[in-house]
C-alpha cells in the first residue's frame, strides 16, 4: 500500500491548523463529517489539497474524502462570499413568495450568469430547502441571522445596507 | 448557603423553588430561532437595564443566597410557538402576554406592571373580531390548544438544568434506572402506546423491545433530529425549548435497552439547537445525570452531538447512521434493522427528538394517563409546524384525533387570502407531512386526524408539517414543488428514486409550461406507482405521494392545464394569457413602444391589445405601464 509522509516539516507548516483539527478528533476517520466541517469553519471552503491530506492523515482514499464532501450540500468546494445570503425555500416560504425574492436577489448581488458567488467575493446566494424558521416566512438568513417576514423591496434594502456598511 | 447541583434531585428542587419564592414576578422572553429574529434579545437587554436605572430588581440569575425580597426574575424561554407575533413577553403571575415587543416598549411595560394596567396596544387582538386577549388563556390560538410535549418549552429556562429539575425534570429517569427492569420499562412505554413521532408510527416500545432483547453487550441510543422536511420545525423547537427532555428520553431509552452510549444528530440548519442540546449535555455531565454510575444505578451513559451536514435522506434511519460513521448518507437496505445492525454493527434505537420528549412525562404520569389522550390507536398529542395561508402561523400541539377544521380554524383563525385578509371561503387544501405526505382538501375538514386515519386517506403524519393553502395556489405547482424537493434530495443510489423522479419532475414540468399532451397524466401515474414500489428507502417510497395526492382531489386541475392550457388559479406563468384591461388603457402607447416582437398594437389614446401568439411573456410593457392595465404576464 502507499503510504505518504503526513509529517514532513514544510507539509505541517502548510496544515498546522488542519493538524489541530485532526488531533482534536483523534484521527477518527469515522469523524470525517465534523473534520471536515472544522475545516471548513476554517478555511470557509474545502480546498483539493487540504482534503487529499486530511486523507493521507486518516488512511483513507482521497476519494472517500471526495465523495463525502459532495454528498453533503453544506461543504464547499469553492470558496464562498463573506456574507452568505440563504433563501429559504421551504413550503410555507415558498407559498409566500420566496420566488419573487431569489429574484431580487439575483438582481441586486448582480450574480454573473451560472455564479453563486459575486466576483467581489462579497456575497454567496444559496437556497436551502428550509431554515425551520417558517412561522417568518418568507425568510433569508445572512450568515446567522435570520430576516423573518422579507419582501423584495426590503430584500434589497438589506443587501444595499451590507454593502454601505462594506464600502465604509 | 450554596446551590446544589447534583443528582440529589429532591435538594436541587427544593434550593430552586425556595430561593424562586423570593421574586415577585417572572418575566418571560421568548428566545426561539423567530422571536430572536425579531429581536428578542435586544428587549431582554432593554428590559434589563432599565429596571436597572428605575431601581427596580430585576434580576437575570436566581441568587440563592441572596435572600432578600426581588421585584422579579427575568428569563429567556424556548419557542412558545407564535413565531409570528414575536417577539413574546410573558408577566406572571399577572398572566399577560404581550406580542411583538420592540425595545422601546419596555418603559410602558415597566409602569404597567407598577400600575397594574396592563399596556393594552401590546396585548393581542383576534383578527376576527378585534377582542383584546390578557394572557394564554384568552388566546383562542392557544386556548384552542392541548400542549403537554411542548408546555415546558414556552416557561422553563432551557439553558438551566437546575430549574429543569426543579419542575420534575429527571425524576422519571431516575425512576427508570433506579426502579425499574429494562423490561418494565419497554413494558410501559409499550402499554402506553407511544408511536414515533418521526412519521412512521412505529410503536416505540416494541421498537425499544426488539433492541433489548438483542444480546448484551455494545448498544446505542440516536435521536434523529434531522428535521428535513420543509415546513417543519416541531423538533427545532423541541431542542431549543427543553433539550433536558430530549436528554432525559434518551437515558430512559438507554436503561431499556442497556445502551451506554449516545448521540444527538442536529441538522446545521439549526445553529441554535445545536448550541443548547450541548449545553444540556455538558451541563448534565457536570451534574453526574450522564457518565458512570447515574443516580448510584450503575448504569453508564454517555451523548455525543452530531451536527449534520446537509442533506435530506440523513432523516432516513440507515443514512443517518452511515453519517454518523463518517459516510455519505445513503440509506441500507432492510432488514437487517438497526435494532439487529445499527450505528457500528451494534443494536440501535434511533428515536424522533419528539417521541424522545415524549418519554419522561409517560413515566411520570402512567401509561394509563398518556392513553387518556388521543385516540385509542393513536394516544398522545402530536405537535404541528402550522404555516401558509393561515391566520395564526406557528408550532401548535393537539391530542390525536383533532379535526383539521379545529386546527386551521379554531387554533390557526383561518384561512388568509394573497392580501392577508381573512376569508373562509378561500381555503382549498393543506398539505401534511411534506414531501411523503399528500394533500387534504374541504371533505377532509372534519375527519379525525391519527395515524391510521390520515393513511386511510391518502396522506400521512409524517413529520407534522402543516402547510394551509389558499385558493390562489395551482396544485400542480405545489406537487411539482415537492418533486423538485425529492429530486434534488435524492441521493441517487437507487435507480427509481434517482431517474424516476426526475421524469417525474420533466412531466410535471410539461403540464405547468403548456408541454403535455392526453399521454402525460397517464404516464405521470404509472412512473408514481413504479417510483413507489421500486425505491430502496422512505424518501423515493414516498416520493410521489404528493403527486398522487393531488391527482386524486385536484384532476380537473390537471386537466385543465393538460387539454386547455389553463392554470385555474392563474398562477402558471406560462399559462396566463397576456391582456391589456380596456378599462384602465388610456393609449398612450408606451407599452407597444417597448415590446421587443411587436406584440402590441393599438392607436393613440385607444385602448390597445396584446397578440399572445407573439409574445413572448418579458414583462416589458408591464413595467411600463402607468396603470397597471397588462394582466397574465
Amino acid at each position: 500500500m502507499l503510504t505518504v509522509e503526513t509529517e514532513a516539516p514544510e507539509t505541517a507548516r502548510q496544515f498546522t491548523s488542519v493538524l489541530r483539527i485532526l488531533e482534536s478528533f483523534d484521527h477518527d476517520r469515522s469523524k470525517l463529517v465534523p473534520i471536515l466541517q472544522a475545516v471548513q469553519e476554517e478555511y470557509r471552503y474545502l480546498p483539493e489539497e487540504v482534503m487529499t491530506f486530511v486523507a493521507t492523515a486518516l488512511d483513507i482514499p482521497p476519494a472517500r474524502v471526495y465523495g463525502v464532501a459532495t454528498f453533503y450540500s453544506h461543504f464547499a468546494l469553492e470558496p464562498k462570499g463573506k456574507y452568505v445570503v440563504r433563501i429559504c425555500d421551504g413550503t410555507a416560504c415558498h407559498v409566500k413568495g420566496s420566488q419573487d425574492i431569489a429574484d431580487a436577489l439575483v438582481e441586486s448581488l448582480k450574480l454573473p450568469r451560472g455564479k453563486r458567488t459575486t466576483p467581489d467575493m462579497l456575497f454567496t446566494l444559496e437556497t436551502v430547502s428550509c431554515l425551520g424558521a417558517c412561522g417568518l416566512a418568507p425568510a433569508v438568513v445572512v450568515n446567522d441571522e435570520v430576516h423573518g417576514q422579507m419582501d423584495p423591496e426590503r430584500t434589497r434594502a438589506l443587501i444595499d445596507r451590507i454593502r454601505a456598511e462594506e464600502a465604509q | 448557603m450554596t446551590a446544589r447541583l447534583e443528582t440529589n434531585l429532591e435538594a436541587t428542587r427544593r434550593d430552586y423553588l425556595e430561593a424562586e419564592k423570593r421574586f415577585a414576578r417572572r418575566v418571560v422572553i421568548c428566545a426561539g430561532t423567530g422571536c430572536m429574529a425579531n429581536g428578542a434579545l435586544k428587549v431582554f437587554k432593554a428590559l434589563h437595564e432599565q429596571a436597572r436605572e428605575r431601581g427596580i430588581r430585576l434580576e437575570i440569575e436566581l441568587d440563592y443566597e441572596d435572600e432578600r425580597d426581588k421585584a422579579g426574575l427575568l428569563t429567556r424561554s424556548g419557542c412558545q410557538g407564535f413565531c409570528q407575533m414575536g417577539p413574546l413577553l410573558s408577566i406572571e403571575p399577572d398572566g399577560i402576554l404581550y406580542c411583538g415587543v420592540k425595545p422601546g416598549d419596555v418603559l410602558e411595560i415597566i409602569e404597567g406592571v407598577e400600575s397594574g394596567r396592563p399596556v393594552e396596544r401590546l396585548l393581542y387582538r383576534v383578527p376576527a373580531t378585534g377582542q383584546v386577549c390578557r394572557g394564554h388563556g384568552d388566546i383562542p390560538f392557544y386556548a384552542q390548544q392541548q400542549r403537554t410535549v411542548l408546555k415546558a418549552c414556552g416557561s422553563l429556562d432551557p439553558e438551566n438544568l437546575r430549574e429543569y429539575i426543579a419542575r420534575g425534570g429527571y425524576f422519571a429517569a431516575r425512576k427508570a434506572l433506579t426502579e425499574m427492569t429494562d423490561e418494565q420499562v419497554c413494558q410501559e412505554i409499550l402499554e402506553a402506546g407511544l408511536r414515533g413521532r418521526g412519521g412512521g408510527g412505529f410503536p416505540t416500545g416494541r421498537k425499544w423491545e426488539l433492541t433489548r432483547v438483542q444480546p448484551k453487550g455494545k448498544k446505542y441510543v440516536v435521536c434523529n433530529g434531522d428535521e428535513g422536511d420543509p415546513g417543519a420545525f416541531m423538533d427545532r423547537s423541541v431542542m431549543e425549548g427543553n433539550p433536558h427532555a430530549v436528554l432525559e428520553g434518551m437515558m430512559i431509552c438507554a436503561r431499556a435497552i442497556g445502551a451506554d452510549e449516545g448521540y444527538v444528530y442536529v441538522r446545521a440548519e439549526y445553529p441554535l439547537a445545536v448550541a443548547r442540546v450541548r449545553k444540556a449535555v455538558k451541563d448534565a455531565e457536570a451534574a453526574g445525570l450522564l457518565g458512570d454510575d447515574i443516580f448510584g444505578s450503575g448504569q453508564s451513559f454517555r451523548v455525543h452531538v452530531m451536527e449534520g451536514a446537509g442533506a435530506f435522506v440523513c432523516g432516513e434511519e440507515t443514512a443517518l447512521l452511515a453519517s454518523i460513521e463518517g459516510r455519505r448518507g445513503m440509506p441500507m437496505p432492510k432488514p437487517p434493522f438497526p435494532a439487529q445492525s445499527g450505528l457500528n454493527g451494534k443494536p440501535t434505537v434511533i428515536n424522533n427528538v419528539e417521541t424522545l420528549a415524549s418519554v419522561p412525562l409517560i413515566l411520570a404520569n402512567g401509561a394509563a394517563w398518556y392513553r387518556g389522550i388521543g385516540t385509542e390507536k393513536s394516544p398522545g398529542t402530536k405537535t404541528f409546524a402550522l404555516t401558509g395561508h393561515v391566520a395564526n402561523t406557528g408550532l401548535i400541539e393537539v391530542p390525536f384525533g383533532a379535526t383539521l377544521r379545529k386546527i386551521v380554524f379554531d387554533v390557526g383563525g383561518g384561512v388568509t387570502r394573497k392580501d392577508g385578509a381573512i376569508d373562509e371561503t378561500a381555503f382549498k387544501a393543506v398539505q401534511i407531512g411534506g414531501p411523503s405526505g399528500g394533500c387534504l382538501t374541504r371533505e377532509h375538514l372534519d375527519l379525525p386526524m391519527d395515524f391510521d386515519g390520515l393513511l386511510a386517506m391518502g396522506a400521512m403524519v409524517g413529520s407534522g408539517g402543516l402547510v394551509v393553502m389558499n385558493q390562489e395556489t395551482c396544485m400542480v405547482q405545489v406537487a411539482k414543488f415537492f418533486m423538485q424537493f425529492t429530486q434534488n434530495e435524492s441521493c441517487g443510489k437507487c435507480v427509481p428514486c434517482r431517474e424516476g423522479t426526475k421524469q417525474m419532475l420533466v412531466l410535471l414540468d410539461d403540464i405547468t409550461e403548456g408541454r403535455a399532451t392526453e399521454a402525460t397524466l397517464p404516464l405521470l401515474e404509472q412512473l408514481a406507482r413504479n417510483v413507489k414500489i421500486g425505491s430502496l428507502c422512505g424518501l423515493g417510497k414516498t416520493a410521489p405521494n404528493p403527486v398522487l395526492s393531488t391527482l386524486k382531489h385536484f384532476r380537473d386541475e390537471y386537466e385543465a392545464h393538460v387539454r386547455r392550457k389553463v392554470c385555474p388559479s392563474r398562477a402558471c406563468k406560462s399559462l396566463r394569457t397576456p391582456e391589456i384591461d380596456p378599462a384602465l388603457c388610456k393609449g398612450c402607447t408606451l407599452c407597444g413602444r417597448r415590446c421587443p416582437v411587436g406584440a402590441i398594437h393599438g392607436e393613440r389614446k385607444a385602448p390597445h391589445t396584446i397578440d399572445a401568439a407573439t409574445c413572448i411573456r418579458c414583462g416589458a410593457c408591464v413595467a411600463a405601464c402607468k396603470f397597471n392595465a397588462i394582466s397574465g404576464i
